[in-house]
């Protein structure tokens, strides 16, 4: 159905250019905000007197800037992947809930229940991960430093409630909605026949998610995996207020140590130059390319099944 | 010999076949993973009742007038008192703006995808970015307008900055909304205008964009239930002051998510507290939204209207 209407009418053109427009000006902004961000990096990175990709510390406003993203990257990644570890079988637990456990007449309102997290503004997550997850964490981060300790991850002399675990669980919360709604809808939408043979065969429930629901929504889950590790790493407001804001790469998930390029810049604004400024900019078109990635590889990986593209919007 | 047969294995019928039983280590199996899906469920649920029961509890009690009447002018960190009157009217102008923005370029986008792209090249590039920033950080955008906005046009920190932030975050959204809005009209619908002579453009304003409005109301006020919490785009843009500023064109001003990150960096309990009552307030505001872009749906979906 290439042109429906058999005459031009006058107003087709105007309007068929404002629409198309519209669409152009959202790839422009896609590419102005890689440029401007190039614009305004490329100053202060020659300003700096390091090597921006391996150094550790952040000292863009000093009269001889020093500022590399080394560890704030390392943060990024590892706070990120920790939240993704923590979060994603919780959300298939949610998921499977939802979608093949819970009475079908609760089932919409319980998803609409942990769609209500992904409703609640980050700054209340940081609101509430400082003031009471933080002294919280205090007791289990010890028992495990204590008894798991011989885990690097767990070891360490200090043990502390604003600490990479902590930071990393409030990720998890935060992130858990979008993975669990993706993963619904892909479950969802399983082939009813095979559950039924699966289940006419003698299957267990769990045997017929196992050989029906699982196999059928893998694709699904891991590009919601890869759409929540995306949100995780541009995360700022919630960690920012509980990272401690060390330069330091450490794998100690319970000790003083912890910073993301999100959080950083949050933090670090207020009392920039105009050199911290654009040193803050750099470390932010790092962030956009490493969450451009991640984000173009899980839509990929929707995109081969055409029907997963509507859950995911 | 029992032989489960039917949907949930649970009502079983009892014949004589050949068929083994379903043995002890398969049903305890079976046990164990719904005991694990309950509880994975539990475990989400919990951060939330957590985080809502102190948000009511510690916000209550400085929810008064006053707070919602007055700014933060004068009022240091250990005094009692203040407001967020500043920082309710900064959010309402800024998301205002957001969306006059965000509103038309996503929706004339949408119109372009369903009507005019017909899967061509362009349509499916604009498609695939459309998702790609979706997942632009918040934190991003905001830079984004820092460096464009601010530092390259040398603009002032300004409401409206922080407005342009926002509507980069709100745009995917509304597009992704009203294209499957947009979709879901009936193609009988266009065809019978056609057929009357009606030229397209005036098909599409007439009779596919009214078919599809409140679904697309809907998306849009989910849109704004997103960007009224966000806060670093507007940390960036706007900055941060004390004091009531209604001009959104000129000079910093204050919204609910920074006045929430400004009170919870400062060290005293009376600040924590109005911390909590602007945490609370945000959360009444997004809220109220989501239900009423819920109640929307729920009042014309197909279900209903069949």
């Amino acid at each position: 159905m290439r042109r429906s209407a058999f005459r031009r009418s006058r107003g087709d053109g105007p309007f068929r250019f404002a629409s198309t427009g519209a669409g152009i000006v959202l790839l422009a902004i896609m590419a102005a905000i890689g440029v401007f961000l190039v614009v305004k990096a490329v100053p202060a990175l020659q300003a700096n007197t390091s090597r921006f990709l391996t150094e550790l510390t952040w000292q863009p406003n000093a009269t001889a800037p020093v500022f590399g993203i080394a560890s704030l990257a390392f943060g990024t990644v590892l706070s990120s992947l920790l939240a993704l570890l923590i979060a994603t079988p919780v959300a298939v637990g949610v998921a499977l809930f939802i979608s093949h456990y819970a009475p079908r007449r609760l089932a919409s309102v319980l998803g609409y229940v942990v769609d209500l997290l992904a409703a609640v503004p980050s700054v209340v997550y940081g609101l509430w991960g400082v003031t009471f997850l933080v002294p919280f964490m205090l007791g289990p981060s010890k028992f495990l430093n204590d008894y798991l300790g011989w885990i690097p991850l767990f070891g360490g002399d200090t043990v502390v409630g604003k600490s990479m675990l902590t930071a990393s669980l409030v990720l998890a919360i935060m992130i858990l909605p979008i993975i669990a709604a993706i993963s619904r809808e892909v479950f969802l939408q399983a082939p009813k026949m095979q559950e039924e043979a699966a289940l006419a065969l003698g299957a267990t429930r769990w045997e017929m998610i196992r050989m029906s629901v699982l196999p059928f929504g893998r694709p699904g889950v891991i590009s919601a995996a890869m759409l929540g590790l995306g949100r995780a790493m541009g995360e700022t407001i919630a960690v920012a207020l509980i990272f401690p804001a060390t330069f330091k790469i450490s794998f100690q998930i319970l000790g003083p140590y912890g910073n993301s390029i999100a959080a950083n810049i949050a933090n670090g604004f207020g009392e920039a130059t105009e050199v911290g400024r654009g040193a803050l900019i750099a470390s932010g078109l790092v962030l956009f390319l490493i969450t451009l990635l991640v984000n173009m590889a899980a839509r990929f990986v929707i995109a081969r099944r055409k029907e997963y593209a509507r859950a995911a919007a | 010999m029992t032989v489960h047969t039917g949907i949930h294995t649970r009502s079983a019928i009892k014949t004589r076949t050949g068929i083994q039983p379903i043995s002890a280590a398969r049903r305890a199996k079976d046990r164990l993973v719904q005991v694990l899906v309950y509880l994975a469920f539990a475990l989400a649920v919990i951060p939330l009742l957590s985080l809502l029961w102190l948000v009511v509890k510690n916000g209550i009690g400085r929810f008064d007038m006053e707070f919602l009447t007055h700014s933060m002018r004068n009022i240091g960190a250990r005094d009692a008192g203040g407001g967020a009157y500043h920082a309710i009217v900064g959010t309402l102008e800024q998301v205002l703006l957001a969306s006059l923005i965000a509103v038309p370029i996503g929706l004339l986008t949408a119109v372009y995808l369903v009507e005019y792209g017909e899967g061509g090249r362009l349509s499916r590039t604009i498609s695939f970015f459309v998702d790609v920033m979706t997942g632009v950080p918040s934190v991003v955008s905001g830079l984004f307008v820092l460096a464009f906005w601010i530092l390259v046009l040398g603009m002032p920190f300004s409401g409206f900055a922080g407005a342009l932030a926002l509507s980069i975050l709100m745009m995917p959204v509304v597009v992704r909304s009203a294209e499957e809005m947009l979709r879901l009209v009936p193609r009988e619908l266009r065809e019978a205008s056609y057929a009357l002579g009606v030229p397209k453009w005036r098909t599409i304003v007439k009779v596919v964009l009214p078919t599809a409005f409140t679904g697309i109301v809907t998306g849009v006020m989910l849109a704004v239930a997103r960007v009224a919490g966000e806060t670093a785009p507007l940390l960036l843009t706007v900055f941060i002051t004390d004091s009531i500023n209604v001009d959104p064109f000129d000079g910093p001003q204050m919204g609910l998510p920074l006045y929430v990150f400004d009170q919870a960096g400062r060290p005293t309990d009376t600040a924590i507290n109005r911390a909590w009552t602007g945490a609370l307030t945000l959360i009444l505001i997004v809220m109220l939204l989501n239900l009423v872009a819920r109640l929307i749906t729920w009042w014309r979906s197909p279900a209903r209207r069949r």
